[in-house]
């Protein structure tokens, strides 16, 4: 079996980003650290490689500094690494195109990703890589269950309304939500391995014809301020304070 | 000249036939879309039920109101309603009907078939778009990212364009006195893919308000200390206040509560008139999906937690004895009038 994992480099989940004058986003100092998201979808391949036998690629788009989250990923146990390189910003649909070409080429039975990128927030690329290869797919992932002749995988999916349980027959996208599992840490040996594994590097022209970038992003602003709160000193306070304001 | 296609899809999850509140709001974004391009707005309700629930979308203003169901519809699978989108596009086009820009509700369904949809057509998509503006003849859309802290400006080109909408950023229309046709649509193809099953929907049967809909919500964190300490007496406050019950992810991890009543960035973001947050810290990733609460009130006996940042009233307490004498004073108000 064969399990590709997309991943992205994201900006580290406890830095503040500040934006400059220009509108744009200060990342001069910013440490980057491995999609979180995308941590759970490795951790659940190297899982499910312990009870099947199974290779896992890790896949990323991106330029030469993307490579340091592809280590990252072979550091906790993929097997190998693919990084499309360029390093043109591309929209999401751009994105799944390069992706579904590796994995056109790769042929996995199972696709893993993040529910979403903590920079952006989207959570379409992974989606829209099942539609371009005509794929099934399971979103948001609690939990993956790979029937015992690695045929088909049930998914409970963390949904509005709950716990949504469905099956897929491979190959599939899925994509890990938080309660999936807990990401390991890349022991020190894994550190040194990493460095030594296979990590391929094709340019984006030879990966695919992925057109023109249509969705642009001008520029970002801190949202609104809130207005600073009032601290009350009792529960009557409180009650008169809402009454106050209707709200009871 | 633009035409606007307003997407409300799955019925199913929804209560009875009744389109939620939530869902609705994308009338908000859809009618300011029509207004700036001087086009024309029609609706699809994709899924059974549609016949009934069109009733609650006639008068806002649209040409039409097309209702599509089919055999493949009737369990939630991305894969059968993207298809059904891309095939009412595709039939819509081909009569002549072209939309530039097709817009709907963000929910984890509409969040999972519409990149799809996307993907398929080739259209560019924006998700979760909280704001709306124009410039000249561009429109652009603010989407909130970093976990809410910043927002972005982008802009999709493409003679048509996808957007999912935050439903608490936009306000649902007021009615109109004309009423829009209705239409049944009949799509021939088979939908569903051959390697997607629907298994079955595990929910939590509640009494209380759905939390993407309250006016009130009563959020609990850790430090409610359970099931059998804090999180009875936040769950009788909420009831006096007619609130939905809402819980941060510890909580939700804990198994204290369903995982369908955690707020924030997994879960669901809510922005209800009044959001009281009981014995929870605030981390950034719970603030996502409450920071636009109109008013947020704080108990917590953790002067330094961050919930007091975003909190317009907070009240530096131990829960379990502030907690059921906010209870027993709303009850008083209720009854003394």
């Amino acid at each position: 079996m064969k399990i590709l994992v997309t991943i992205k480099r994201t900006p580290h989940r406890d830095a503040r980003i500040r934006v400059g004058l220009d509108g744009q986003l200060q990342l001069q100092d910013v440490k980057f650290e491995v999609n979180p998201f995308d941590e759970l979808a490795v951790e659940e391949a190297l899982r499910l490689k312990e009870s099947t036998v199974a290779e896992v690629v890790v896949v990323t788009v991106g330029g030469e500094v993307a490579r340091e989250a592809l280590l990252a990923a072979l550091a906790m146990g993929a097997d190998r690494a693919v990084r499309v390189d360029t390093n043109v910003d591309l929209d999401h649909l751009q994105l799944a195109k390069a992706l579904a070409s590796v994995i056109q080429r790769e042929a996995p039975d199972l696709v893993l990703a993040g529910k979403l990128a903590i920079d952006d927030e989207s959570g379409q690329v992974p989606l829209m890589v099942a539609a371009l290869l005509d794929w099934p797919q399971a979103t948001q992932a609690s939990k993956v269950e790979l029937s015992s002749d690695g045929s088909m995988a049930e998914v409970v999916c963390e949904v509005d309304a709950g716990m949504e349980h469905v099956e897929v027959t491979l190959p599939a996208v899925i994509t890990a939500d938080l309660r999936l599992n807990e990401p390991r840490f890349a022991s020190l040996p894994g550190i040194m391995k990493a460095k030594k594994k296979p990590l391929a590097v094709i340019a984006l022209s030879e990966a695919a014809d992925v057109g023109t970038l249509r969705v642009e992003v001008l520029g970002f602003a801190e949202p609104p301020a809130k207005q600073p709160g009032v601290v009350v000193e009792s529960v009557e306070e409180l009650t008169s304070a809402l009454a106050e304001r209707k709200l009871i | 000249m633009q035409n606007t296609l307003a997407v409300i899809a799955p019925l199913t999850t929804g209560r009875g036939n009744a389109v939620s509140k939530a869902a609705l709001s994308v009338l908000g974004i859809a009618c300011r879309a029509v207004e700036a391009s001087d086009g024309e707005l029609d609706i699809v309700l994709l899924g059974p039920g549609g016949e009934t629930a069109a009733a609650d979308v006639v008068s806002f203003g649209a040409r039409s109101v097309y209702t599509v169901d089919h055999d493949d519809l009737k369990e939630y699978t991305a894969e059968a309603y993207a298809r059904a989108l891309e095939e009412f596009l595709r039939l819509s086009n081909s009569e002549g009907r072209s939309y530039g820009f097709v817009c709907t509700a963000t929910s984890s369904a509409t969040r999972e078939f519409l990149p799809r949809v996307a993907a398929a057509l080739d259209f560019p998509m924006a998700s979760d778009v909280v704001g709306m503006s124009t410039d000249g003849d561009d429109v652009l859309f603010t989407r909130a990212v970093f976990v809410g802290n910043l927002h972005a400006t982008v802009r999709l080109n493409g003679p048509t364009v996808l957007v999912t909408c935050r439903p608490s950023a936009f306000d649902i229309p007021e009615p109109v006195s004309e009423s829009s046709r209705v239409a049944p649509v009949e799509l021939k193809s088979s939908l569903a893919h051959a390697r997607k099953r629907f298994m079955k929907l595990e929910s939590t049967p509640s009494s209380r308000p759905d939390l993407s809909e309250a006016d009130v919500v009563v959020s609990v964190g850790r430090g409610t200390k359970g099931p059998d300490q804090g999180i009875p007496l936040a769950a009788q406050l909420a009831d006096v206040m007619g609130a939905a019950l809402g819980a941060t992810r510890a909580v939700v991890d804990a198994g204290w509560l369903p995982n369908e009543l955690q707020v924030g960035q997994t879960g669901k973001i809510v922005a209800p008139q009044l959001y009281v947050a009981l014995g929870l810290s605030g981390a950034i990733q719970h603030l996502a999906g409450m920071r636009s609460s109109k008013t947020v009130v704080a108990i917590n006996k953790d002067v330094e937690a961050p919930i007091f940042e975003v909190a317009d009233l907070g009240l530096v307490a131990d829960l379990f004895e502030a907690v059921p004498a906010l209870t027993q004073a709303i009850e008083a108000r209720q009854s003394g009038g």
